[in-house]
């Protein structure tokens, strides 16, 4: 289990990035948060970085978008889905769960 | 429509064949493509593949699902259209389709006179690129002919594997056209500050050799440079020569409509090698951007299938580049006049974000190394296209 942020710090629209060796990125989108590597699988932009719109993140770097509900692109460049991690809310504080990786659909 | 031959295999002619059947098309898909490759991307064929560090497997277009639902036919090339006959005559025999689609991008242009020099190159293909890392060994010394995106690009990577490296350009003002005056300038100091010699308004009057072998440039002034190696990134001519006879209008490319129809409905024509007039300004553009060829593909093959113009093409006008570490995106359509606004930063340093203003509206956004910020200006400043002039 990993720290994000405060349930504050993560207004809807908004992402964080959780840094490390595998960086995770987690998402507000209007109110459902999500969890997904932060890096894209085409190369290696920021996903954190990236556009949201509903529940998808635009690279920013070539726009291939991700659902984040499955980590699967939806378009090019990309083809390899990203991880999804589950995220967690206690007393105003994220929390993602990092060590039990789901896979992506 | 039953069976569609689509000429070129790259980025325009791959994103194409997915489109059918993304568009719910199911006869015979047919993608012919000169290059004996499976179909490739370029742009790491200047950064990380020309590096060494980005494999031939992640060049990849095409995936198994998407091959397998086509008849790829590599090392083939389309020799002449015959539209009055539905077909297409390649290296190898003859083709009946019933539709079209012509991606057949462009060819590097190459100095006069320069053809078998070992030394020098271009870089347009993935031969290319094997090629020139080749000759990047340590000690080389590199002039770059051209500061354009690929002059710069192939640039830094140069200078990332320590080599000296001297690029030369005729303008005053490296890409200021695409930029603008004060946004070009900072891009030009990048070069300075990563220890590329930069050289303006320095015309090639020829090459020097010993042998068969480049030695060095000598400028229009008669100053001499020793070179190892030699690139030249001068640009690329679109590759219609196959179309003579076809009775499709050519010129700087093949004409479209603002649908990216030719002449005849059932030919479409996309990526770099596709000059469509703009809807709103009736103005003939072509692009050679990644972006253009792939978002493209999908409004040309919805017009081809419904045999009419049912969408038209508008142009984000997206391009990024990556030198020294640090990634240029651009968006928009922006002219030399237009005001340059800094939203972030300056043109000094490592990372800023302008947009270029006209008549009170946003016409462009450009960023160094700040795609947080580029992203969402270009999502909500460029939202609506700009007013047209
Ligand atoms: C080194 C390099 C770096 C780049 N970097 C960037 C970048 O960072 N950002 C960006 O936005 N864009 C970049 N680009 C531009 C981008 O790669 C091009 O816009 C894109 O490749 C265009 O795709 P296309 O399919 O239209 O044409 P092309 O990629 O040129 O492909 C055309 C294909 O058609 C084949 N062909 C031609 N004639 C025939 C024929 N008669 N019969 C059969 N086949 C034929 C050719 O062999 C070729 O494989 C770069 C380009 C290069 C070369
Ligand atoms: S790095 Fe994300 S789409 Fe290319």
């Amino acid at each position: 289990m990993q720290r994000a942020c405060t349930v504050d710090e993560l207004p809807p629209g908004e992402s964080v990035r959780i840094a490390g060796a595998e960086p995770i990125a987690v998402f507000n989108a209007d109110g459902e948060l999500y969890a997904i590597d932060d890096t894209c699988s085409h190369q290696d932009a920021s996903l954190s970085e990236g556009w949201l719109e509903g529940c998808f993140v635009e690279c920013p770097l070539h726009a291939a978008l991700f659902d984040l509900r499955t980590g699967m692109p939806s378009c090019l460049p990309a083809k390899k889905p990203v991880r999804t991690y589950s995220v967690l809310v206690d007393e105003g504080v994220v929390y993602v769960q990092s060590d039990a990786r789901e896979n992506a659909a | 429509m039953k069976s569609v031959a689509i000429i070129g295999a790259s980025l325009a002619g791959a994103r194409a064949a997915q489109e059918l059947r993304a568009q719910g098309f199911d006869g015979r898909v047919v993608l012919v493509g000169e290059e004996p490759h499976q179909p490739y991307d370029r742009p790491p064929l200047s950064k990380a593949f020309l590096a060494g560090t980005a494999e031939r497997e992640s060049l990849d277009l095409l995936d198994a699902d998407d091959t397998a639902s086509l008849e790829l036919r590599l090392g083939t090339r389309a020799e002449r259209l015959d539209p009055a006959a539905g077909r297409v005559v390649l290296s190898d025999g003859e083709l009946a389709v019933d539709g079209v689609v012509l991606a057949t991008g462009g060819r590097a242009r190459t100095l006069p006179g320069t053809e078998g020099i070992a030394g020098v190159h271009v870089l347009r293909t993935l031969e290319d690129s094997l090629a020139l890392r080749e000759e990047l060994v340590p000690g080389a010394r590199i002039v770059i002919v051209g500061a354009g995106f690929i002059g710069a690009e192939v640039a830094s990577t140069a200078r990332s594997l320590g080599l000296d490296v001297t690029v030369l350009e005729a303008l005053e003002t490296p890409l200021a056209r695409v930029l603008g005056p004060r946004l070009a300038q900072a891009c030009a100091a990048l070069h300075a500050r990563h220890g590329t010699t930069l050289r303006c308004g320095a015309a090639v009057e020829t090459l020097l050799t010993t042998g068969a072998r480049v030695t060095g440039v000598r400028l229009s002034g008669g100053e001499e440079l020793p070179a190892d190696v030699v690139v030249v990134g001068i640009g690329m001519v679109p590759a219609t020569d196959w179309l003579a006879g076809s009775g499709l209008d050519v010129g700087n490319g093949v004409h479209t409509s603002s649908g990216l129809v030719t002449g005849l409905p059932n030919v479409v024509a996309v990526g770099d090698v596709a000059a469509y007039r703009h809807a709103e300004t009736g103005a003939r553009h072509r692009h050679e951007h990644w972006t253009n060829a792939s978002e493209q593909a999908p409004v040309a093959v919805a017009n081809l299938l419904a045999g009419h113009v049912t969408r038209h093409y508008a142009p984000s006008g997206y391009v990024w580049s990556d030198q020294y570490s640090g990634t240029l995106q651009l968006a928009g359509h922006p002219e030399p006049g237009d005001e340059v606004v800094f939203v972030e930063g300056t043109a000094e340093d490592g990372a800023f974000v302008a947009t270029y203003q006209r008549d009170g509206a946003t016409v462009g956004v450009f960023a160094l190394n700040s795609a947080k910020q580029f992203t969402r200006l270009r999502r909500q400043a460029l939202r609506r296209p700009a007013p047209v002039v």
